[in-house]
């Protein structure tokens, strides 16, 4: 029965997460090589990202012909021409379904954010690594984690803690807004503090609740237990993030309100809404990680089914990719790959806007690292092999940026498992049976 | 209260509702029923909202949008029974308390919301507050509060409000936390000694109640149906015949049937149904949620209203019309009125559920139809049958047409079935979305796609059509379309997927649900007064949930 079936799926994934420890105290962790610090003193933290973009590549025009710095950009990535030298680049790595089914736009994405390879579409066989992240290093500021998506859609999001597990986005820019930025934001400049008594009585009420509520001997199986359990740390988490508006903030002369967003959008995956709703996300994104809101954060360009539309073309990008003839002379689908450029330009917006905003010595980029990546190759077969992944960001210098890395067909899983390590997670593998990492992409480590 | 009170009151009950309702109750026709374990279930978007305008008043704003839940053997509501609460699934309750107790408790709603005056509004009043707190706690735990909980929060809210100056803040912090809590949030089967069963356990009254309430109302138990499982009343078949009586002759009851008709037919996916506007301009930004509300009136008219056979669903010309929704099925609207009475004339060529534009154009794409998808819709949501999913490696070079001699879906869609690989699935849907193609993927009629005469004829398991009219008349005449509502409904019911021991209860509600000529009330009376219904075993501990490993 499906139902005995997924939850054996969901046991898999807590007992796979146990394997995972964190690694060094903050502190230590994330002072950098020469120590750069806030004009406070504070050590100036890695910060760690996702973006998503559905339907992959045409790769004679997406893979560079060079490897190493300085690679070449073909057609559809000329748009990173900017960020080129903040971005590596990650070809031939490998995604195996290790005798399972090809759950198409599935199975590609699961296995490079979990490290295993799915049963059915409603298994996700452990925990997504920005969750690993986050619960090491996300508790010290408010949001320990910020998901946020462009395409307006609650589904999309590509963060979970295992079977029926998705982390919950933020579709809208007014929303996202009044989450980080509304009446209860600190400025962290501002020269005055004084403890909001609202938000002292608001926590205090919940703390009540909380322990009014954990007395309450329900009657429940072992799954919904845990599940009873897992609202608890939820409850929790929002009884932590009342007390870090409670403490006077570490002063971050870049952090500024940004002007409130009260507009909101029209429903829909019109290319240039995406792109407007993604542009404007990205802003608050910037601005909450200078505020020190998060340090952990998600972005969906678009989903793995990505529909997105050009107005008056009758199909969405995924049935373009299925239905559109390669071009005889160009050698691909010309507008599949329209819609991938457009993808790409907004990931090289992302990559800038971090890049372009001053922190230390150096950018916010510097003091992060992002990882990018699609659910397939070739989208029209539903190939898994060779995803493309990127990643922007020094991650406060330990990271070479500005190269293409050919994986030779090893696991894609090392990628992750690589960023897992620089941000502290104590590993010595990562990812099951033939998706199994146990070596780092060296030649991107400092 | 003691077990005798209970029992007392049980046959003061039955004594004065009477015995014919008793009789008239087919016990022995019922066939043994089958225990699913307790669940506990995140409360649903519609639940919360009927909730909310119970206690508090219908214009209190809740978010149109909860978290997503996936959906589990058609249902969303099974789902719920499932998912994970993730830390960002708490904070959206978190959220959603707050943006409600901050409504309830702003002026002048208080004021008849809070049952009593504080002594002094700048201050802490206990007893006003435990007024509140009692009354309101019960409604949204759905069971009186222990002495511990009230105690705690009528301090709390004292604290706050000597702290704030202000009486109100005190509650109003108060009742956010009651609606963040998971005795609000998740809806949990408890347990109870069965005094007919020594050793054995079976729902308490309270949960009862809850489960009676959520299936006939799509919300909470009010007041009266939490005294009746508070004095004994749901103890007994006859208390329950009562209530169930009442509720189902309440105008809640449509709440009942759109919470069910919207997770059965996927409304859930009308927040984000957009059309191309360049190819669809009379398909607006309004188009989509009043073509899934058209849908809703329809159902629930014929379904309460008059009292209608299921089956017609499919066939009746009976509908509702909304100025914006008139600019698809081009029909002059009066502006006047939000949703009007509307029948489809004959040379609309429309007539029952499929032919409307809200299941035409949830099951298209942005641009254009889709016969697979529509296909899909009425195999999946209407006839309970699974469409596999498509193999991987498809082979798409049979289907480019780089010459564009493919006019119609048809033409485009018959080179499925030269590859065997598509061939097996696209045979299961595609016939019945063809019969759709006069409706263009915004639900808009048209004879013609690209200069040639659509042809919507084919066959459903059987019965040949010819167009949307007989293909509705075909979906009627399908036996699994009135197996698969009671499927879904029963498990809707009991939160839970059915099981093959399930199946003779199914028979029989079925078999009931023919004899009362398909009528959807009766049907979910039946149910309701089941034994199946408020059947439950006993939770799955840790060791059997790890033996299902192996």
């Amino acid at each position: 029965m499906a139902r005995s079936f997924g939850r054996r799926q969901f046991l898999k994934g807590m007992m796979a997460g146990s394997a995972v420890t964190v690694g060094l105290p903050f502190l230590e962790v994330f002072l950098n090589a020469q120590g750069t610090a806030l004009a406070s003193g504070a050590p100036i933290p890695t910060r760690f990202g996702t973006w998503f973009w559905g339907l992959g590549m045409n790769e004679r025009i997406f893979v560079p012909r060079q490897t190493g710095a300085n690679y070449d950009l073909p057609e559809e990535i000329a748009a990173l021409a900017p960020v080129r030298d903040q971005v590596n680049i990650f070809t031939n790595f490998n995604a195996t379904t290790d005798g399972r089914p090809n759950l198409c736009h599935y199975t590609g994405w699961v296995v490079l954010r979990c490290g295993a390879v799915p049963l059915d579409r409603t298994d996700l066989p452990g925990q997504s690594v920005d969750v690993t992240i986050a619960d090491a290093i996300g508790r010290g500021t408010p949001f320990r984690c910020l998901d946020v998506n462009a395409t307006g859609d609650a589904r999309d999001t590509y963060s979970f803690r295992g079977r029926n597990g998705y982390n919950v986005p933020e579709t809208s820019p007014a929303s996202l807004y009044r989450q980080i930025f509304g009446p209860r934001f600190q400025d962290p400049n501002s020269d005055v503090f004084v403890a909001d008594p609202r938000i002292i009585a608001e926590k205090s009420v919940l703390s009540g609740i909380i322990d009014e509520s954990a007395k309450l001997n329900a009657s429940l199986g072992y799954e919904d237990r845990i599940r009873l359990d897992q609202y608890f740390t939820g409850l929790r988490d929002m009884e932590n993030q009342l007390a870090h508006f409670l403490e006077k903030p570490e002063p971050l002369p870049a952090c500024v309100k940004p002007p409130e967003i009260v507009e909101e959008y029209p429903k829909g995956v019109d290319y240039s809404l995406v792109a407007k709703r993604h542009e404007l996300m990205t802003d608050l994104l910037v601005m909450a990680v200078a505020c020190n809101q998060t340090r952990v954060f998600n972005m969906t360009y678009a989903n793995s089914f990505a529909n997105t539309v050009k107005p008056g073309y009758d199909k969405g990008h995924h049935t373009i990719t299925h239905e559109e003839i390669e071009d005889p002379v160009l050698g691909y689908q010309v507008m599949s790959s329209w819609f991938n450029r457009r993808a790409m330009e907004s990931w090289a917006s992302f990559v800038k806007k971090f890049a372009d905003f001053p922190e230390g010595d150096g950018s916010l980029l510097d003091n992060m690292v992002i990882y990018a990546h699609s659910d397939q190759n070739y989208a029209k077969i539903h190939s898994i092999s060779g995803i493309p992944m990127f990643t922007a960001g020094k991650a406060g210098g330990r990271l070479k940026t500005g190269i293409h890395i050919d994986g030779g067909q090893t696991p894609g899983t090392r990628l992750p498992f690589t960023l897992q390590r620089v941000m502290g997670i104590e590993l010595d593998a990562w990812g099951v049976g033939a998706n199994r990492a146990t070596s780092d992409i060296g030649e991107i480590l400092v | 209260m003691g077990a005798g009170s209970k029992l007392t009151i049980a046959v003061v009950v039955a004594a004065a509702i009477g015995v014919a309702g008793y009789l008239g109750y087919q016990r022995t026709a019922e066939p043994a029923p089958h225990a699913g374990p307790p669940t506990a279930r995140i409360i649903t978007q519609g639940q919360y909202a009927n909730t909310i305008a119970y206690i508090f008043g219908e214009d209190i704003q809740t978010p149109p949008q909860f978290p997503p839940v996936s959906r589990v053997e058609g249902l969303l509501a099974l789902g719920a029974a499932e998912a994970s609460l993730t830390p960002g699934v708490v904070e959206r309750f978190y959220r959603y308390g707050k943006q409600v107790a901050d409504q309830v408790m702003a002026p002048p709603r208080r004021a008849y919301v809070v049952p009593c005056g504080p002594a002094d509004p700048g201050a802490a009043d206990a007893a006003c507050a435990r007024q509140f707190i009692t009354t309101v706690g019960r409604l949204l735990y759905r069971r009186a509060l222990t002495d511990s909980e009230a105690d705690t929060y009528v301090r709390l809210a004292g604290e706050s409000a000597d702290s704030l100056g202000d009486f109100h803040e005190g509650l109003r912090f108060v009742l956010s936390g009651m609606l963040a809590s998971p005795s609000f949030v998740l809806i949990t089967d408890r347990l109870a000694d069965d005094p007919g069963a020594p050793g054995a356990a079976r729902l308490d009254a309270y949960s009862r109640a809850s489960r009676l309430s959520f299936f006939l109302w799509n919300s909470a138990p009010d007041e009266r149906l939490l005294r009746a499982a508070e004095s004994g009343v749901l103890d007994s078949r006859e208390g329950v015949e009562t209530e169930v009586a009442r509720m189902i002759s309440s105008p809640r009851l449509r709440h009942a049937l759109r919470g069910f008709f919207a997770d059965m037919l996927h409304f859930d996916e009308f927040e984000n149904l957009a059309k191309d506007n360049l190819i669809y301009p009379a398909y607006g930004p309004g188009v989509s949620g009043d073509a899934a509300e058209q849908m809703l009136r329809m159902i629930t008219r014929h379904l309460v209203e008059e009292q209608g056979d299921y089956r017609d669903l499919f066939t009746t010309t009976h509908t509702y019309m909304s100025q914006s929704l008139g600019a698809v099925y081009q029909l002059p609207v009066n502006p006047e009125n939000a949703f009007v009475p509307y029948e489809f004339p004959d040379h609309s060529g429309r007539a029952g559920l499929l032919s409307h534009v809200g299941f035409l154009s949830l099951h298209s794409h942005p641009g254009r139809s889709s016969p697979t998808r529509r296909g899909e819709g009425v195999r999946e949501s209407l006839l309970c049958q699974p469409v596999p999913l498509p193999p991987p490696n498809v082979d798409f070079s049979n289907f480019e047409d780089p010459a564009g001699e493919f006019k119609t879906a048809r033409e485009r869609l018959v080179r499925h079935s030269s590859d065997a690989a598509c061939a097996n699935c696209h045979r299961i849907t595609d016939p019945i979305g063809l019969g759709l193609e006069n409706f263009d993927g915004a639900g808009q009629y048209r004879a013609r796609e690209n200069g040639a005469l659509i042809d919507a004829s084919g066959d459903l398991d059987g019965i040949p059509f010819d167009g949307a009219l007989s293909l509705g008349e075909a979906v009627k005449k399908n036996p699994a379309t009135t197996a698969c509502l009671v499927e879904r409904l029963f498990a809707y019911g009991v939160s839970r997927p059915m099981d093959k021991e399930d199946r003779p209860v199914l028979d029989y509600f079925e078999r009931r649900f023919a004899d009362t000529g398909y009528r959807i009330p009766a049907l979910m009376r039946r149910i309701a007064l089941s034994e199946a219904f408020f059947a439950v075993g006993q939770p799955v501990a840790a060791e059997a949930a790890t033996a299902s490993l192996h």
